[in-house]
């Protein structure tokens, strides 16, 4: 298994985000889906210890996930946010920088070519970039870390049909071309359909159903 | 340095109209600062005249501890003071304090090192004021302003975070604007002075029957210290400041956790 997560809780203030979590998580394509609310962003953010939990035990690749350097960790691991936060100046600084913490040769275009955006965009600025353009552009540096697994969080929530339906065939190339395992979360159950083939069902902090794609999306 | 005037209560009290004035404009134009004006008026005056009385008794004393121990009590409530406005970086006091002890400790230690001042009761006390004073309100604005800057860019942060960037490095362009926030303000004002307005020191000495040309010469030696005080103060705030917003985990701490 990829992750594993037993008995997982999180709260916040008086909220429980997450409930006594426990699900596999196996390599290649998974989807994490539920309503809004579900805690699927949190449960991205504990695999690569942005957060880590208030009870229970998470490992990765069979080894507890507190025992990893988290900066390592989180290299290996990568996760796309929902929104895009670029840092300031342009798409190859924002890919040398990844690549730069990674230790990695930068080369732009070929990543920028994988995460679907024509080589032009590197110089460009990222405050003239459209969402979906600065979402490619996420994509794109966070690919640069070469990562074994890569995680987005709804990453295209903000996009429109056509929009969508570019970045999920990048993704189904990404899964052809790069051995990566990818985890996504998405509270729209055909889109988890057409990306992953396992699939963890959230709902109110608590993992409902966990298993292949045929036997929780019916 | 001579002091050729001497002025009295009445006088001072006639300057209460100009007071009346402030109070009766913002009565006026319903601005609602009667109460703050009337509780400045009178802090003011209270704090003046008691350090006024405690600054002569140290004075007469003429030794360095009691010095000293006006300074220290002058960096604990710069701190206390600086806290209420950064309220949304946790655990700034202790920043803040470290920042303004040790700009002042090495402000005033250069000046009297380089022989600028006698290590006197006379220099070190208004001195150390001055510095302790700006060190203060430049780390305040500084810290107010990098806990606007993390609540405001907390998608950022992580983001960065997320690509295995230390919290230094994630936070290192927010630390650098809330820098130069806190510096900008006295860089500016050290621009203009002699142009738009003359210093406080500079007007004190001249009002005081000092020659022009040794007013300005103390007011710069004032303005250069200060310039490396404020400095000191918001580098040492900003850095120590930040961390507090992360967890040893490199992880960005919830807000009020």
């Amino acid at each position: 298994m990829l992750f594993e997560l037993r008995d997982v809780s999180l709260t916040r203030g008086d909220r429980r985000v997450l409930d006594s979590v426990s699900a596999a998580i196996p390599v290649g394509a998974t989807a994490i889906v539920g309503p809004s609310g579900a805690g699927k962003s949190t449960l991205l953010r504990l695999l690569n210890r942005l957060v880590d939990p208030d009870r229970g035990a998470i490992s990765y690749r069979e080894r507890p996930l507190h025992e990893y350097d988290p900066l390592a960790l989180r290299r290996e691991v990568s996760l796309v946010p929902q929104l895009p936060a670029l840092l300031e100046g342009t798409v190859e600084s924002n890919l040398a920088y990844a690549a730069g913490l990674a230790g990695k040769q930068a080369e732009p275009e070929r990543f920028l070519r994988l995460a679907g955006l024509d080589p032009e965009f590197v110089g460009r600025d990222v405050t003239k970039l459209s969402v979906g353009e600065q979402q490619r552009a996420m994509l794109a540096r966070a690919l640069v870390q070469e990562p074994a697994v890569l995680m987005l969080d709804e990453p295209t929530s903000a996009l429109d049909h056509a929009a969508r339906d570019a970045i999920e065939a990048t993704l189904a190339q990404l899964r052809q071309e790069l051995e990566i395992s990818i985890v996504l979360v998405s509270h729209d159950p055909e889109q988890a359909r057409r990306l992953s083939d396992w699939v963890v069902r959230l709902e109110n902090g608590r993992a409902v159903k966990a298993g292949p794609l045929g036997q929780v999306l019916l | 340095m001579s002091t050729s005037i001497h002025l009295s209560f009445g006088q001072v009290a006639a300057s209460l109209s100009l007071v009346a004035l402030a109070a009766a404009i913002s009565f006026w134009q319903k601005a609602d600062l009667e109460r703050d004006i009337g509780i400045a008026t009178v802090r003011s005056f209270v704090q003046l005249t008691a350090i006024g009385y405690a600054i002569k008794l140290i004075f007469e004393a003429d030794t360095l501890w009691l010095v000293f121990a006006l300074l220290a009590v002058m960096v604990v409530f710069g701190a206390i003071t600086a806290r209420g406005r950064a309220k949304r970086v946790p655990g700034a006091f202790w920043p803040l304090l470290i920042a303004l002890a040790v700009a002042g400790a090495t402000t005033l230690g250069l000046v009297v090192a380089l022989g600028v001042f006698e290590p006197t009761a006379r220099y070190l006390v208004p001195v150390g004021g001055m510095v302790i004073g700006n060190a203060m309100t430049a780390s305040a604005v500084a810290l107010n302003r990098l806990g606007d800057e993390m609540a405001d860019s907390r998608g950022k942060i992580e983001a960065t975070l997320a690509l295995g960037a230390t919290a230094q490095e994630a936070a290192a362009p927010l630390v650098r604007r809330a820098l130069r926030s806190g510096m900008i303000t006295l860089i500016d004002s050290t621009k203009t002075t002699g142009l738009i307005f003359f210093p406080g020191t500079m007007v004190g000495m001249l009002l005081a029957g000092a020659s022009p040309t040794d007013a300005v010469r103390l007011q710069l030696i004032l303005l250069y210290a200060l310039l490396g005080s404020v400095a000191i103060a918001g580098l040492i705030a900003t850095t120590l400041a930040y961390r507090n917003f992360f967890t040893p985990a490199q992880q960005l701490r919830e807000p009020g956790v």
